[in-house]
């Protein structure tokens, strides 16, 4: 065969996966929002399950799965940022940084399932936490945290050292570099990557079934004090999210119409994710903007 | 902005560790609750309160979650909360003593054996109803009956064509349980009465709501679900010419169920016992038990015990 | 007057910088504390049978027959071992070409708005979530290959095609990532050469940048190998080694998944279910030492 031809069928070839992947994309969120997208109204939103009568909404899931999000973004942020710096800035070339990178990775790595399980096991019940929101948000932590130093560390790295240099030159301590000097500048990737990875435990499932439970007890949603048994912000309820109710609905549900309100749930699901995406970027992009530009005033 | 940032910081950790302590005093308010309000229950009119956990059997889940919101209407002081788990989990739990309540799909000595079978022995057993298990098949199967060796021989490999027991000509695709599952056992124990093994591609499906769906679906399968269960979408089949209805359960007649338990680790108290008293009133087992599609435990006209003999009452 | 602000100031510096030293240093302390005890407890679980003899070692990894309910229970983890190892191979398989064209895309084809185009979709492709595939797998994929080929749609497939979508990111990715970081005078001298871009493709830039895209499909493979819910729902679960595509298979995560919450806390077969964790925990790790090699010979 000739170069030219089988530069020409090659690149054909190329073109055709990279379109197909795309075609995969489109026909998957087609497909999720087209099923979806009639089923969800207001009421579908904001209404409680229904366990065996047709017109359920998932109006508790949603708030448990946001709930559960910022409860597990409370946690893994400080941690996070914390050892992500060390790991940047602090941590000296040597066996401990390096066994220390591949805990990180490690842990990164392992599947969900033992992460749930392993929050079974210890926050469960051996802490005695039972199903609750904040076993889950422990259990999303572990998940999330190697992630989360990842992204600080990473972001520090790309700090210009001349930024660093000049701190070291007027003479100021660590500590002082690192919060007012690189820690501004690293934030938009920060941010950006932290709501990347709150979509990646939004749409979590399978750490939770084992830790935050299946069950959403009756809420109060006018009772906020989060000590109130049936307040929605208290952390010590069972909570089933968006994505473990999918599962849940998939195969318990008993209601008429749970195929319908699968898909609903899948939909939403699939519009948060979304969402979180469009943020990453606008926001990333706005705290960028808005702190140079405020660097230039000053 | 590093006071801003070690502000943040400060507050996020002090939320972390505060709701770790309210958590703990939670749990202790629980137990004192538990163990304090027995000695004043002075007849009908005294108020109840406390809290319990239940947990365990999902299969049993809404029922209890029901009955708990009713419950809680009526007492005010009570809260109590259910999840789920499945009912390993749930007789796991209440022999440890991490809930008042262990919901399970099957007798306790059948899953708390051997080494630890005296933990099954301190569990007190509530029968709250009883859940019916039908053989389903594919609409286009073309077969009404099976007899209980025809089912024992399909869900055995020997018989793999519907057209051997007088339906189509179609190849039997069985839709199974995980051998873990109650609702398999109870299958087994009292439609086939002998336990089978796997078989080479047979599909196995923990949840009721993927089996009836698969059932549904793929051409000449055949599997079991609990009557609440079924719909227009998959065809019922009669076991030894008895329809596995509601009636011939009740009577005795239709052999294939089980009762639903709510075990508690020795004899419960008081807030835990109105409960459970609750769930077997007319106004549950007649309200919510039908509804939900179980059948209530006070309306069978025959009893069963552990080893599976069963009694006229 | 001067000197002792001086002081001062040097003084709450000095503390800042210690007690920010401190924090960071618990944040690394509790990761350390957090994978140690996750491996201590997954492990002292997943090898309690073994040490009390109720299983042996070699019954459990190489027994075929998987029957913890029967008369006399046999404990095989063999077909969930092989299952899962299969359907992430296959899934590899069929995702690794995939991306690596998607990155070709991207760096070599349309640099401009090749990439404009795939990065968004690969971002979302990463971000649906895992119990949605399993849906859209349940009720599209399985239809279809009912429909097409032998068998009732359920099996080792319709597992490996779900999770072929779900690891295209992740290998597109980092392949995207090392294509992006070659030097770009080697290809300039491939071109000079009068090689076609596709010549230049297929000796000079895969060649180079092979180390760093099988670092991607490693890490694919290991978010296969490790995923529950989405295999669960449609490879079918039955406790067998699979004897073509279309058989109703089990992976380590769909049996755990399956029977965790049906058994008790100690007994013979959860404590097997844990021995099942256990191997899943180990194959991460020989997923990211594998990862780590690739990484080395990447920086040679």
């Amino acid at each position: 065969m000739k170069p030219k031809t089988a530069d020409k069928i090659a690149t054909t070839l190329i073109v055709f996966f990279a379109l197909l992947i795309v075609a995969i994309l489109i026909g998957l969120l087609g497909y999720i929002l087209v099923r979806g997208l009639n089923h969800i109204s207001w009421d579908f939103l904001t209404s409680a399950p229904q366990k065996i009568r047709a017109g359920g909404g998932v109006g508790p899931q949603l708030f448990n799965s946001l709930y559960l999000l910022v409860l597990t973004l409370l946690i893994t942020i400080p941690l996070g940022l914390g050892a992500g710096i060390f790991m940047a800035e602090y941590a000296r070339p040597g066996k401990l940084t390096n066994f220390i990178r591949l805990i990180v990775e490690v842990l990164s790595s392992f599947p969900s399932i033992i992460v749930g399980l392993f929050g079974l096991l210890l926050i469960v019940n051996y802490f005695d936490l039972g199903f609750s929101l904040l076993s889950g948000a422990i259990a999303l932590t572990f998940f999330n945290l190697p992630l989360m130093v990842r992204i600080t560390e990473q972001a520090f790295r790309t700090v210009p050292k001349a930024q660093k240099e000049a701190g070291f030159a007027l003479g100021l301590s660590k500590w002082k570099i690192v919060t007012s000097v690189l820690l501004p500048v690293a934030l938009p990737t920060i941010i950006t990557g932290t709501i990347l990875s709150a979509g990646r435990v939004f749409g979590e499932a399978a750490a939770l079934m084992f830790t935050a439970g299946m069950s959403s007890p009756r809420l109060n949603f006018s009772d906020w004090n989060p000590l109130h048994t049936s307040s929605p912000l208290n952390p010590f309820r069972p909570a089933e999210t968006l994505a473990v109710h999918i599962w849940k609905i998939n195969s318990e549900g008993l209601a008429p119409d749970a195929i319908q309100i699968a898909a609903g749930a899948s939909a939403v699901l699939v519009i948060m994710v979304l969402l979180f995406n469009l943020l990453a970027r606008y926001f990333g992009r706005f705290i960028y903007r808005k702190l140079t530009a405020s660097k230039r005033i000053n | 902005m590093q006071f801003r940032k070690s502000w943040i910081m400060a507050l996020a950790l002090t939320s972390v560790v505060a709701l770790s302590a309210c958590g703990n005093s939670n749990n202790g308010g629980n137990n004192a609750a538990a163990t304090n309000t027995p000695t004043e229950n002075s007849g009908s009119g005294a108020e109840l309160s406390g809290s319990i956990l239940a947990s365990g059997s999902t299969a049993l889940q809404p029922l209890v979650e029901q009955a708990a919101e009713s419950f809680m209407d009526a007492n005010s002081g009570v809260d109590i909360q259910v999840q789920g788990g499945g009912s390993g989990t749930g007789l796991t739990q209440v022999a440890e003593g991490q809930v008042d309540i262990g919901n399970s799909d099957v007798f306790a000595e059948e899953k708390l054996k051997d080494a630890d079978a005296e933990k099954a022995a301190a569990l007190v057993d509530h029968q709250v109803a009883v859940v019916a298990i039908a053989a389903v098949s594919n609409p286009d199967a073309g077969v009404d009956n099976l007899t209980k060796q025809q089912l024992v021989d399909i869900f055995t490999g020997k018989i793999t064509n519907w057209s051997e027991v007088g339906g189509a000509d179609q190849a039997i695709q069985i839709i199974n349980r995980p051998s873990s599952s109650g609702t398999r056992a109870t299958f087994e124990a009292f439609a086939l009465g002998t336990k089978t093994e796997d078989l080479q591609g047979s599909v196995q499906e923990d949840s009721s709501g993927t089996v009836k769906k698969m059932i549904g679906e793929t051409p000449g399968a055949i599997g079991y679900l609990a009557l609440s269960y079924l719909d227009d979408t998959v065809k019922t089949l009669n076991y030894d010419g008895v329809e596995p209805s509601v009636d011939n359960v009740v009577s005795g007649d239709y052999p294939v169920w089980a009762y639903q338990h709510m075990y508690t680790n020795g004899e419960p108290n008081e807030v835990v016992k109105a409960f459970l008293d609750y769930m077997l009133t007319d106004e549950v087992q007649n309200g919510d038990v039908v509804e939900l599609g179980y059948i209530p435990a006070s309306a069978m006209q025959v009893s069963r015990d552990v080893d599976g003999n069963v009694t006229k009452k | 007057m001067r000197g002792k602000t001086n002081t001062k100031k040097i003084e709450k510096h000095h503390i800042e910088d210690m007690v920010g030293r401190i924090y960071m240093s618990l944040c690394v302390l509790l990761l350390i504390v957090i994978i140690v005890s996750m491996v201590y407890f997954v492990a002292s679980k997943g090898i309690a049978n073994f040490i009390s003899g109720e299983v042996k070692l070699t019954d459990f990894l190489f027994g075929t027959k998987w029957a913890p309910e029967a008369d006399t229970p046999s404990y095989g983890a063999l077909p969930f071992i092989s299952g899962s190892f299969l359907v992430t191979l296959l899934a590899a398989l069929i995702a690794s070409p995939l991306s690596i064209c998607a990155a070709l895309f991207m760096t070599e084809i349309v640099p401009g708005w090749g990439k404009k185009l795939l990065q968004p979709v690969i971002e979302l492709l990463s971000g649906i979530p895992s119990v949605v595939y399993g849906f859209v797998g349940l009720s599209v994929i399985v239809p279809f290959l009912r429909d097409t080929f032998p068998g009732q749609g359920i099996g080792v497939a319709a597992g490996a095609l779900v999770l072929s979508v779900m690891i295209l990111p992740t290998i597109t990715s980092v392949a995207a990532d090392a294509l992006a970081s070659l030097p770009q005078n080697l290809k300039e001298s491939s071109f000079a050469l009068g090689a076609t871009r596709w010549q230049t493709i297929s000796r000079v830039i895969l060649p180079t940048t092979m180390p760093a895209i099988m670092t991607g499909v490693v890490l694919g493979m290991a978010r296969a190998f490790g995923e529950a819910l989405a295999v669960q729902m449609v490879i079918g679960n039955a406790p067998f080694v699979p004897r073509s595509l279309f058989e109703s298979a089990s992976t380590l995560t769909s049996v755990i998944t399956l029977s965790m919450g049906n058994t008790t806390m100690g007994s013979t077969i959860n404590n097997a279910l844990w021995s099942m964790a256990l191997v899943l925990m180990l194959m991460t790790f020989v997923f990211v030492l594998l990862v780590r090699m690739l990484e080395r010979r990447n920086k040679i």
